[in-house]
């Protein structure tokens, strides 16, 4: 290994080094590269459309505790400014803004049950005033957060720390 | 002409209808274009990338990212790939994804039986030892992180996987939480009826 890896998804599981497992990592560095090239992509984009960086970073603090992963969601929350946006890191929370609201609704959704979504919950979205464009990136945002979180934990099982 | 949407697994792929306005190939940016791999002689694009071209910063690495996942060399089998895809798309509901990767299994396992049983049976099917263990972690993991558990790995382990092939797999579950969340979401799986 001549440079270390870059990737915020091994430094949370953080494999023994010499461990069979941080070589297996090692052999698929692409991939963790590539990953973390995609978070940049859905946290801090050049551009970010109508889901300022802010929102970003609300939105994935919330839907990491949405999936019972405290420590990425400090990670994310850390990366919000505005008050009322850190207000909605919390699940429990509304906001204020219907714009936000409806986007609330929708991650929560997609968090915890995508299988239960139908038009009509996009339809929601488009009513709230959401373009098409946003509706892609905040659909991105929580589909790349789904996928990241899930690598964690599973990481985490396969380097046998605990939960 | 009407669109039936399509409510039961299958691995006859349907088309897929977009909820929101894909991209018009004619108003693309160069950055669209080039994400779109859009040529003077390529110009056939689905309605699915040009629906994720709304948000091309992440077209751009999400490609990539999903070939190394599926495609790369060493480690899983990519029929296994199949099935942990699959896993995901079987729990998250996405009858698209879950056609696409039933298909895809059954040509390189030249085998259509694991599938006929996934899907007339569901998660209880009786598999084989070692795609049980897979479909169970990959099914798991799809759930929540935390659904996933470390006797799913021993049984991973039993059944003959290695570090790299469990790691492997966690990539194709997890990757597919991903893409089941744009295409169970963002479209609907259709077929043209008359």
């Amino acid at each position: 290994m001549t440079d270390t890896l870059q990737s915020s998804v091994i430094a949370s599981v953080r494999p023994r080094p010499g461990s069979a497992l941080a070589a297996e990592v090692e052999n698929r560095r692409d991939i963790f590269e590539k990953t973390e090239a995609a978070e940049v992509a859905v946290l801090t984009p050049v551009d970010p459309g109508g889901l300022s960086h802010d929102l970003r970073h609300a939105l994935a603090a919330r839907i990491a505790a949405l999936h019972a992963e405290p420590e990425q969601a400090s990670r994310y929350a850390a990366g919000v400014t505005d008050a009322a946006l850190l207000a909605v890191t919390d699940p429990g929370s509304a906001a204020d803004d219907p714009r936000v609201q409806a986007m609330l609704a929708f991650t929560d959704a997609v968090s915890t049950h995508p299988r239960d979504i139908v038009a009509a919950d996009v339809a929601a979205l488009q009513s709230a005033g959401i373009s098409d464009a946003d509706i892609v990136r905040l659909a991105e945002l929580n589909a790349f957060l789904a996928y990241q979180l899930r690598v964690i934990a599973g990481l985490r099982l396969l380097a046998g720390v605990p939960q | 002409m009407t669109d039936e949407i399509i409510r039961r697994f299958t691995r006859n792929v349907p088309e897929w209808r977009p909820r929101v306005v894909p991209v018009k190939l004619t108003d693309a940016t160069q950055d669209q274009l080039d994400a779109l791999q859009v040529t003077p002689s390529n110009t056939k694009v689905s309605d699915y990338v040009l629906v994720l071209a709304h948000d091309v910063e992440t077209l751009k690495v999400r490609s990539p990212l999903f070939n190394a996942i599926m495609y790369g060399k060493g480690g899983l089998s990519r029929a296994e790939r199949e099935l942990g895809a699959l896993a995901a798309s079987i729990v998250n509901h996405c009858i698209y994804c879950a056609a696409v990767h039933a298909d895809r299994h059954a040509q390189l396992s030249k085998d259509k039986t694991v599938t006929d049983k996934l899907f007339a049976m569901g998660e209880n099917a009786d598999l084989g030892p070692r795609d049980r263990a897979i479909l169970t972690f990959g099914m798991n993991l799809a759930r929540t992180p935390h659904s996933a558990s470390a006797a799913d790995v021993e049984a991973l382990r039993a059944a003959g996987l290695d570090d790299g092939e469990i790691l492997d797999l966690i990539l194709s579950s997890a990757l597919f939480g991903w893409a089941n969340r744009l295409m169970h979401i963002l479209g609907d799986p259709v077929r043209k009826t008359s």
